[in-house]
């Protein structure tokens, strides 16, 4: 077996590079306070938000297989933590960080319940959970039940201080996440939560650890969903709960992860920059920007229903963030580097 | 069963009940180290739900399992696969959104080796299996021949001591199945040993050094394969008489 005629191939020039140059909008992104204005600061930290939503959901959903509708319940969570430390004394933007903290914290002892839930139950019962904390938070009086309150901590800085700073934490948190999620999805355990989404009986028969690698993956989707939630507090200021627990804010999370290509690395960030898109052109028109989303959605379910990004894959065979493996031999004969049908199948399902 | 300590994996008094429904009623079944055992008998004798708990994929309703010598009985099949007890399905459960490469890679990475030792280990199972020219494709795109041929190289892939294969030649036509059988008797070759659940029962017999036979959750006969194909008990099973009140 020694000397084997074949390499496995992860990187390739065109993935190189696409790290490198997505390396180099960070930096050029960490020094935008200093050239963009006000409003693009604000604008951006939106999409830095958007990214990290679909990335977590892609990561949850599109890898492991866990479809949930509740995130809210920790974009909520996130928030109302928050509040709560600050209150409680915390400089504002040390309570953002560990809101974000406990949240994850917090889903680690949940995961021992919802994930013995499959599918569509694990579904709804993650909507039921997130109703359930919009109950719980709202018995604490500091939150004034549905008026809500705000993060009126963060009145100390002025206006341009804030929003730089939260633009900062926002772009930290994102990059954060990302490449967490890339470095995780490329390790061993990342070919462990594909295959138990594919599946779960099968990877477990194959010396998977499915408990660990599902409780990992939701504790880590549930962390991001929190930072999410406490980042556009820092931007919004105001929390009311049934703001923050709403299901819409998984809805735009499937939406983005949908769209972009759901169980593609690459999808979620395309998904998240066509959402802010759409938003930023339509959102003014009401109702007719909310019928647009669902039918672009519904678009996307019919005619694309791997996404943009997995229809590229498919098409070219192009892989800019690969997190998967590839054989190639080194000899010339019968080598599957050259068959172009090799990524080109179709998904069924 | 008569020297226990020679014996790679014990199956002792196996019972496995859903609810009223007896599937498994006192089970006896042994391996040796080096053998190949293969299972045959009616649909319902329960010889897939013995595989089951064999790997770990189900826990029996009473009765102990032992692989080298030590009790596994409430191991779960991921922390039995990595002792090296590995099986195959009977209909094939493939990583459909992963390549073939990746779904071998999955079972290849689960031991504590290195990277690159998995990375041979998949090549290598994938040559066996004859599956190297489509190691790149999605496994969702593969046809039955070859999504059995995954089921043997995944499984191959995580290092087995004792593979469990259950009706891996099923639904192939003849000569499909001999490609199969050349694969297993290399592993013979290499002293990994096989529990080989099949109906195709010429095919059983190119590769297994013993036979044994199920019926309504018991085991009916266990010996040398021509003689338990043979045997009277064994041809009743097959051929019908009574209806033996099994699922």
């Amino acid at each position: 077996m020694s000397a084997s005629p074949f390499r496995v191939e992860r990187w390739t020039t065109a993935s190189r590079a696409s790290v490198v140059a997505v390396a180099l909008l960070i930096a050029a992104l960490a020094l935008g306070p200093g050239y963009f204005s006000d409003n693009a600061i604000d604008k951006l930290t939106t999409l830095f938000v958007y990214v990290i939503l679909a990335t977590m959901w892609n990561a949850l959903a599109g890898y492991a297989g866990l479809v949930s509708i509740g995130q809210q319940a920790f974009f909520g969570l996130g928030a109302y933590f928050a509040v709560r430390l600050a209150d409680g004394g915390m400089p504002v933007y040390g309570a953002l960080a560990s809101a974000a903290a406990l949240t994850g914290l917090v889903s680690w002892p949940l995961s021992y319940f919802m994930l013995r839930l499959r599918d569509g139950e694990f579904a709804i019962g993650m909507w039921v959970v997130a109703e359930l904390f919009h109950l719980l938070v709202n018995l604490d009086p500091l939150i004034q039940g549905e008026t809500g309150t705000s993060l009126v901590a963060l009145n100390r800085y002025g206006a341009f201080a804030r929003h730089a700073y939260t633009y900062w934490m926002a772009l930290a948190g994102m990059s954060f996440l990302l490449l967490l999620l890339f470095a995780l999805l490329r390790s061993r355990t990342g070919a462990g939560i594909q295959a138990i989404r594919d599946n779960e009986e099968a990877a477990a028969s194959v010396g998977v650890e499915v408990a660990r690698t599902k409780r990992l993956i939701f504790v880590l989707a549930a962390l991001g969903a929190g930072l999410a939630g406490s980042l556009w507090l820092a931007n919004a200021i105001t929390f009311q709960p049934k703001t923050y627990f709403s299901p819409q804010w998984t809805a735009y999370m499937i939406f983005m992860a949908l769209v972009g290509g759901l169980g593609t690395f690459e999808g979620a960030l395309i998904g998240a920059v066509i959402f802010f898109a759409i938003e930023a052109l339509f959102g003014a028109a009401g109702v007719w920007y909310l019928i647009g989303l669902g039918a672009t959605a519904l678009g996307f379910a019919l005619f694309l229903p791997r996404g943009l990004w997995g229809w590229v894959e498919a098409r070219y065979g192009l892989s800019l963030l690969p997190v998967g493996y590839r054989l190639r031999f080194k000899t010339h004969s019968s080598s599957p580097a050259q068959t172009p049908r090799l990524a080109a199948q179709p998904r069924r399902k | 069963m008569s020297h226990p300590t020679t014996m790679l994996l014990t199956a002792r008094d196996i019972h496995k009940r859903f609810g009223a429904l007896v599937v498994l009623e006192g089970v006896d079944f042994s391996v040796a180290h080096d053998e190949a055992v293969g299972i045959v008998g009616p649909n319902g004798a329960g010889k897939t739900t013995l595989l089951s708990i064999l790997s770990g994929a189900q826990p029996s309703s009473s009765g102990a399992v032992a692989y080298r010598e030590r009790d596994v009985t409430t191991l779960d099949s991921a922390a039995r696969c990595r002792l090296g007890i590995v099986r195959t399905h009977q209909i094939p459960r493939p990583f459909g959104g992963m390549t073939v490469f990746e779904n071998v890679f999955v079972a290849a990475a689960n031991g504590r080796c290195k990277r690159a030792e998995a990375y041979d280990r998949v090549v290598d199972a994938l040559a066996l299996c004859g599956m190297s020219e489509v190691a790149n494709r999605r496994a969702e795109t593969l046809g039955l021949l070859d999504r059995k041929r995954l089921e043997l190289a995944r499984a191959l892939g995580a290092d087995p001591g004792l593979l469990l294969l259950d009706e891996i030649g099923g639904g192939l036509t003849d000569a499909e199945a001999s490609e199969l059988v050349e694969a297993i008797q290399e592993l013979r070759r290499r002293r990994i040993a096989v529990v080989w659940i099949e109906h195709i029962v010429h095919i059983l017999l190119q590769v297994v050094d013993r036979l044994v036979c199920m019926d309504a959750g018991r085991v009916i006969a266990d010996g040398e394969p021509r003689a338990v194909m043979a045997d009277p008990a064994v041809v009743e099973a097959y051929l019908g008489g009574d209806v033996h009140g099994a699922a």
